[in-house]
């Protein structure tokens, strides 16, 4: 038995988890996996509620990425009711999506990994955190709170409330968007996008810094997933799955949300709490894939809206091909954020989104629903079926950080091998490994849904099984 | 660091990590107190173990692992003042909803029913989870308890401004169960 090295937990993650790294008898690395340390269980505890509670619900699967559950849980919802959902209420889900994106990707990028880009990754611990990067780096920390808060607002904005707010419902969403509201949000997009203007810089000419960690995060061919639109292009809420193989080909375009289950299974692993999937096709765990910002900017032929499109094609341009290496992640977020940002001035501008018809009403039709959306993080997929009352009877959800569990323990091998040295752990070692993981933004409460909590322990095992390191 | 910087912790449990989201939300008031305090200890920071005395532990989530409640029992040992922040710290909420299956069938259902390949329950490198999920007060004192789903990060700001000024807080109009 190799012997492992743990790091626990993994910090500015959202959610909990550990590393262990096990070496080989000659002190090489072996292996290294991310292991996921909770659980919760919705699968079982949501049998017999109400189908048009699974919303909220759901929510508290998450706090940072609520709406993608809501979203994800209504459209299941939709389905089981049958229904069509009113075009005003369908723009409202998307602006409401449009502002999760921005707190989410604002809070991975400057508040989790800011400190690492910003100060590098072998700056000391305790001055990478946002609260310290307040008073090294005002400006930057500000842009990355005043991003977030505006994100977080435009969610107020609609729902009344930031965080589980069980605004959308199943047929439509709750309350229509006032005319006061529309006019305050849109005054605050020019700023947004001056900050994402100052991001883009920011992190284009910090490029030539990070070589090593573009080559080693995760860089390495896989398959990848995402939703697109009926064009190709980058999509969040509505659309079908697309998979594209390690050199950009077509595998599979699925015509209906249902077609999900003739291509991704899930596998259980001993060592973690979070599931493993895979694309069927390929089998497990060759048909490994990855989604997420990165995969779905690979995945899609362009974007929607004209400055993320421009963006989009300065990603493109990173490498040939699909982008493989995790790293460029960041760069995505930022590229998403204006297509947000461009997409929220679009609907907010639109004459019927003020409008009152904002719900359709039906009784339960059909048995089985199925809502799939790309979270902040990946593709996330809900899948119910109830019986004639609409109680559910079995609930499968496919969260966006499970799906690319493999890819990020494969990535976690690739940095190990190149920065753990010898039977003791550096600081940019373990900083690195910790980053590999945030490269990914992984979000471990909805991985666990099933599971929660920050990662934060790395252990350095030997060959015999022997404790070497930790922290 | 000064002599009068509150030394503080967060820690999150069995929760959504929302409770730590409606934090960050305290927003342009974030940056009018981070001068006032030292976050030894958070998901948010890069520490990796809590130090043996701090002046105030806020946790999310409720205990559902061996794991929690030894980071729980941790807390209460070094805290000199421990905040259970928002419902499942307070009632387990949310996560307490397992109670009324055995875990045995919960783990059944998430990784043996719904998988397509190695069903099989984790066991290595993963702490054990309790039978039951409970909220912190059923294993240590609790000074303040701070309900909401989460609380709002107004709430929040009263609670830590009227600690870190030495008072006692009452933010019983500021927040309520669920909302
Ligand atoms: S109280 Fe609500 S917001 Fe806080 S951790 Fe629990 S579910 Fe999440």
């Amino acid at each position: 038995m190799d012997q492992p090295i743990i790091i626990e937990p993994i910090t500015r993650i959202e959610g909990h988890g550990k590393i262990s790294i096990h070496l080989a008898p000659n002190g090489e690395v072996a292996d290294a996996k991310l292991h996921v340390t909770q659980f919760r269980g919705f699968e079982t505890f949501c049998q017999g509620r109400p189908f048009a509670e699974m919303i909220s619900l759901v929510e508290r699967i998450c706090g940072i990425c609520p709406i993608s559950h809501s979203l994800a849980s209504a459209k299941a919802c939709d389905d089981i009711l049958g229904i069509r959902v009113p075009e005003t209420a369908q723009k409202l889900r998307v602006l409401l999506n449009c502002g999760e994106f921005i707190q989410s990707h604002a809070l991975s990028f400057f508040h989790l990994s800011g400190p690492d880009l910003i100060l590098g990754m072998d700056a000391p611990a305790e001055k990478r955190n946002l609260f310290h990067m307040l008073q090294s780096h005002p400006e930057i920390a500000k842009d990355g709170i005043r991003l977030r808060q505006i994100g977080q607002q435009i969610i107020e904005g609609l729902t009344g409330k930031r965080i589980h707010p069980a605004w959308v419902v199943p047929g439509g969403v709750r309350t229509p968007l006032q005319e006061h509201e529309r006019d305050t949000l849109l005054e605050r997009l020019p700023e947004a996008q001056a900050i994402l203007e100052r991001a883009i810089t920011l992190f284009i000419e910090s490029l030539k810094k990070w070589q090593d960690e573009i080559e080693h995060f995760a860089n390495f061919p896989t398959l990848f997933v995402a939703l697109t639109n009926s064009s190709g292009q980058l999509e969040h809420v509505h659309g079908n799955l697309r998979c594209i193989d390690e050199n950009g080909a077509i595998l599979e375009q699925c015509q209906t949300a249902a077609a999900y289950q003739d291509i991704i299974g899930e596998a259980s692993e001993q060592y973690s709490y979070l599931k493993s999937p895979f694309y069927i096709p390929r089998g497990y765990p060759a048909g490994m894939y990855r989604v997420g910002p990165a995969a779905r900017l690979n995945v899609a032929n362009g974007c929607p809206t004209p400055w993320a499109h421009t963006l989009w094609e300065q990603f493109r341009l990173f490498a040939q091909g699909p982008i493989l290496s995790s790293f460029y992640n960041h760069f995505a977020r930022l590229v998403e954020i204006v297509y947000c940002l461009e997409t929220a001035e679009q609907l907010l501008q639109e004459s019927n989104i003020t409008s009152k018809h904002i719900r359709a009403h039906a009784q339960p039709n059909y048995h089985e629903g199925i809502g799939i959306v790309e979270a902040p993080r990946g593709t996330l997929i809900h899948h119910y079926n109830v019986n004639t009352d609409g109680l559910i009877e079995r609930v499968n959800l496919i969260v966006a950080t499970g799906n690319n569990n493999l890819a990020m323990n494969k990535g976690l091998v690739q940095v190990a091998k190149k920065w753990v040295k010898g039977s003791s752990l550096s600081e940019g070692a373990i900083n690195r490994l910790q980053a590999v993981i945030r490269a990914f933004d992984p979000c471990l409460s909805c991985s666990t849904h099933a599971v929660r909590g920050p990662v934060t322990a790395i252990e350095l095992l030997n060959y015999d099984g022997k404790l070497l390191d930790s922290i | 660091m000064t002599i009068n910087t509150l030394q503080i912790a967060t820690i999150w449990l069995d929760g959504c990590s929302g409770c730590h989201m409606s934090l960050l939300d305290m927003d342009e008031h974030l940056e009018k107190i981070a001068h006032l305090f030292d976050m030894v200890y958070s998901p948010l920071v890069d520490s990796t173990s809590l130090p043996a005395s701090v002046d105030l532990i806020l946790i999310e989530g409720a205990v559902s692992s061996e794991k929690d409640l030894e980071h729980l029992m941790n807390a209460r040992k070094s805290a000199a003042c421990l905040v259970a922040l928002g419902d499942c710290a307070v009632t387990g909420n949310v996560p307490s909803m397992r109670n009324s299956f055995s875990l045995s069938d919960v783990l059944a259902t998430s990784y043996q029913k719904d998988v397509s390949a190695n069903p099989q329950i984790p066991t290595g490198f993963v702490p054990a989870l309790l039978e039951h999920v409970t909220p912190l007060h059923a294993h240590v004192q609790v000074d303040h308890f701070l309900p909401g789903c989460p609380p709002p990060a107004s709430a929040i700001f009263a609670l830590l401004s009227h600690l870190l000024q030495g008072k006692q807080p009452d933010v019983s109009k500021l927040s309520r169960f669920g909302s």
